[in-house]
């Protein structure tokens, strides 16, 4: 479980099936905007696993931590993001 | 033009939908009237005016405003409108302010406030525009004839799961003597999805 304010990473992922991680966040640092509560988890829930829930959070992102020198310094990008698509980050 | 990946043209996706709305009905999962009497109700209830006026209120009443940002789903239910409707989904309604701009996309689909906004416009679920969003939300803004200053932070929200993003614009400038329904009039969809001030 994660707070609001916590620094996270996204993991990153290939997973074979679903997933509604977005590739351009993975192994992007973020930090814990909004605890969501459970929410059905996408990636089961695909596979058919009808009861599948999930702690989600919004993540902040700071742009300059996504694209680099190419990010605004300013602008930052949130996404709605599940337990198991982030690990802790120092 | 090869680059690795299938688009799909709109004759293709049209006979897909043809033939699940065959195969539901051959497995009597429903009717054609069912199935035209729910679009109907959708496009009835599903309107921007309804995002509107959840807009126009937060603007002329500070503790409605309060409660929409707090929880949007129960704030939407005191003008009679319900989120959840036509699917489980929770409204995060975010507020513009002076140095603060939002914008919404949905980069993996199209997630979208359909019961706020209606059917959303073919540019939100273009490929374009959800690559470039989350990339260059200043340069897409641009586009859309709107030019924000360096010093204003954008915020681009990607909708990635079951909660859907409102833009609350700011109130414009000399309006203090209009009424909430003039208000309503005033707010726009793109607005209300950040491409556009109000």
């Amino acid at each position: 479980m994660f707070g609001v304010g916590d620094r996270v990473r996204a993991r990153v992922m290939n997973p074979a099936g679903h997933t509604r991680l977005p590739a351009y966040l993975r192994g992007r640092p973020g930090r814990i905007e909004h605890v969501l509560g459970t929410l059905p988890f996408p990636d089961q829930r695909a596979a058919g696993v009808v009861s599948a829930a999930q702690t989600a959070y919004t993540v902040r992102f700071a742009a300059h931590d996504v694209w680099g020198a190419d990010g605004e310094p300013r602008d930052s990008i949130c996404a709605d993001l599940f337990e198991s698509y982030l690990e802790a980050c120092e | 033009m090869s680059h690795g990946h299938v688009h799909e043209t709109s004759a293709g996706t049209s006979n897909r939908v043809k033939s699940l709305i065959a195969a539901l009905e051959a497995a009597n999962v429903l009717t054609e009237a069912q199935l035209d009497g729910a679009v109907e109700s959708f496009l009835t209830h599903a309107q921007p005016a309804n995002g509107a006026r959840l807009v126009a209120r937060a603007w002329t009443d500070a503790a409605f405003r309060r409660r929409l940002l707090a929880d949007g789903n129960a704030a939407a239910a005191e003008l009679g409108i319900d989120l959840a409707h036509w699917a489980p989904v929770k409204l995060r309604v975010v507020a513009n302010e002076p140095g603060r701009h939002n914008v919404i996309v949905c980069t993996l689909c199209s997630c979208y406030p359909l019961a706020l906004l209606g059917p959303s416009p073919s540019w939100y679920k273009s490929d374009a525009y959800r690559s470039r969003a989350v990339r260059d939300p200043r340069g897409i803004l641009a586009e859309f004839g709107t030019h924000l200053g360096d010093d204003v932070e954008i915020t681009v929200w990607d909708s990635t799961a079951e909660v859907r993003y409102l833009v609350l614009p700011q109130r414009p400038a000399g309006t203090q003597a209009a009424s909430e329904q003039q208000l309503q009039a005033l707010v726009t969809r793109n607005g209300m999805i950040g491409t556009a001030l109000v």
